[in-house]
């Protein structure tokens, strides 16, 4: 046994945009332990709840990430629909449901830029976030914003998406699908990703089940986890089956998230197909008397909502669980034994948000 | 930008943002915007820049951090406030945990307004600050390393 070194590896490094602390315990080149400490970005926006009424929660939720806004501001509006007891109109839920696709699809590019910026291939990053600004166009397009749209409220959605925007979303979309699989083709053959990639960091499916994995790490190890399948949004309608792979590296959850792009594009095209015409939104009157649950699968895994109404104009209680905050101890598990050299590319595997982990 | 001299490299920090501001910052660096054709770098290393950009209302945990940072930057630098929640705290003034805004730790040159900040905004808040680090380094009257063309004319 050698002698133990301990290496910080953050708050501020130039792999991740956001700040995160590991203690990394090696022996010569390996990671033997691994103890992270965040508190970097926790803002404590639940306990706004007591400032903010609960048709203005929606917005501060948003900004809990400014990856997965989308999905924040449809959690927490559906929540607080769910203690109204409102339930917003078939068509609002149709362009949520395409809404929060368009931003799986950004997510996961950024991602896989990201993820290539990890391991030094810089070209494919330049070429993923290239290919990105093409759905950031169409958000800006349909909400008016890039990354924070504020589109969703409690009740529906603030605004409309008319016939012919809605077919260029399908069409843009369908002119990305070459580029996105030629991008796709250099992550799943190319020798210099899969050097990096193939065998390391690998998630046994019981590892995963045990610890708690959710999202994209979860399905690269095999586990079917998708909140797709549980109700919200028309996703049952769309037929929605949940994309798996069984090999737990970092290969299978890129792997994952790349089919996920590609079904992500389909699932808009059968939504812009099928989306009936009617009102937008229902009118959110009253007090929140009850309290409601809701999980939410976002682009990095399950979110769960609580909220709990005082009678009031006001919420008591608001509660966001984010997955990243979930894989945390799987990402502890797939650090321990690895090299040092490997530790960038382990963390990014699992898609961290740390704004959301810390709210 | 005809008058700017140099190309300056940025030092980018999350002071407790919510990622919008800072996935933007990067999206300044690739191709739609592109600001590495003038040679302008996105560095990990405090000592190499000359530009720190913060996004975020800073939160006390992260105050000593950007304050390490900024300390080691070489003089002249200049600091951009990114975001409204850098400017001012924004949505998450009242929250408990919050410092509210980056002016509040370190002294802040150029506020860049938005949430999230797009990158014109962004864009344009960094050349801005290329104005205020021309006057910073007219202000210290540093003799330069290298001569220039016209210095070695005169001699």
């Amino acid at each position: 046994m050698g002698k133990r070194t301990i290496i910080p590896f953050g708050p501020q490094h130039p792999v991740l945009p956001e700040p995160v602390h590991l203690d990394l315990v090696m022996e010569d080149e390996k990671v033997v332990d691994v103890i992270p400490s965040i508190g970097y970005i926790h803002r404590g926006l639940e306990k706004l709840v007591e400032k903010k009424e609960y048709t203005e929660m929606v917005y501060v939720i948003e900004r809990i990430c400014g990856i997965c806004s989308f999905g924040h501001g449809w959690g927490a509006s559906a929540v607080i629909e769910g203690a109204l007891g409102i339930e917003a109109p078939a068509r609002a839920q149709y362009l949520r449901t395409i809404w929060h696709e368009l931003s799986r699809v950004h997510s996961h590019l950024l991602w896989l830029g990201l993820l290539a910026d990890g391991f030094g291939f810089d070209s494919l990053f330049m070429h993923c976030w290239r290919i990105r600004e093409h759905v950031l166009d169409l958000f800006e397009k349909t909400t008016g914003g890039r990354v924070i749209f504020s589109v969703c409220k409690v009740g529906g959605v603030r605004k409309d998406i008319d016939a012919m925007t809605l077919k260029e979303i399908v069409d843009t979309l369908n002119s990305l699908k070459p580029e996105i699989e030629e991008v796709a083709e250099v992550f799943r053959k190319d020798a210099s990703c899969r050097n990096r990639m193939v065998g390391v960091g690998t998630l046994s499916y019981d590892d995963a089940v045990a610890l708690g994995a959710v999202g994209p790490v979860a399905r690269g190890s095999g586990v079917v986890q998708d909140m797709r399948l549980t109700g919200a949004g028309v996703y049952d309608e769309l037929g929605f089956e949940p994309i798996i792979e069984t090999a737990g590296d970092c290969q299978a959850r890129t792997e994952v998230r790349i089919r996920e792009v590609f079904q992500s594009i389909e699932l808009i095209e059968k939504a812009v197909a099928m989306i009936p015409d009617g009102p937008i939104e229902v009118p959110a009157k009253g007090n929140v008397e009850n309290e409601f649950i809701m999980r939410m699968e976002q682009p990095r895994g399950e979110a769960f909502y609580y909220a709990k109404g005082a009678g009031s104009k006001f919420l008591e209680r608001m509660r966001v669980r984010t997955p990243t905050n979930q894989n945390i101890p799987a990402l502890v598990h797939m650090l321990k034994g690895c090299d040092l050299a490997d530790v960038p590319i382990l963390v990014l595997t699992i898609d961290p948000c740390i704004s959301c982990t810390e709210r | 930008m005809a008058n700017i001299k140099r190309s300056p490299w940025l030092l980018h920090y999350d002071g407790s943002s919510c990622n919008g501001c800072d996935i933007e910052v990067l999206a300044c660096l690739t191709p739609m915007y592109d600001v590495e054709r003038f040679g302008i770098i996105n560095t990990g290393n405090p000592k190499h820049a000359d530009i720190f950009l913060v996004t975020g209302s800073v939160n006390a945990q992260n105050e000593s951090v950007v304050r390490q940072i900024y300390e080691q930057m070489p003089e002249p630098k200049v600091v951009v406030a990114i975001g409204i929640c850098a400017n001012n705290g924004g949505i998450f003034r009242e929250c408990y945990n919050i410092k509210g805004g980056v002016d509040t730790v370190i002294p802040v040159d150029v506020y860049v307004p938005g949430c999230a900040a797009r990158p014109e905004a962004i864009i344009d808040g960094v050349v801005k600050g290329l104005g205020v680090l021309a006057e910073k380094r007219a202000a210290m009257d540093v003799k330069e390393a290298i001569p220039t063309n016209t210095a070695k004319e005169e001699a």
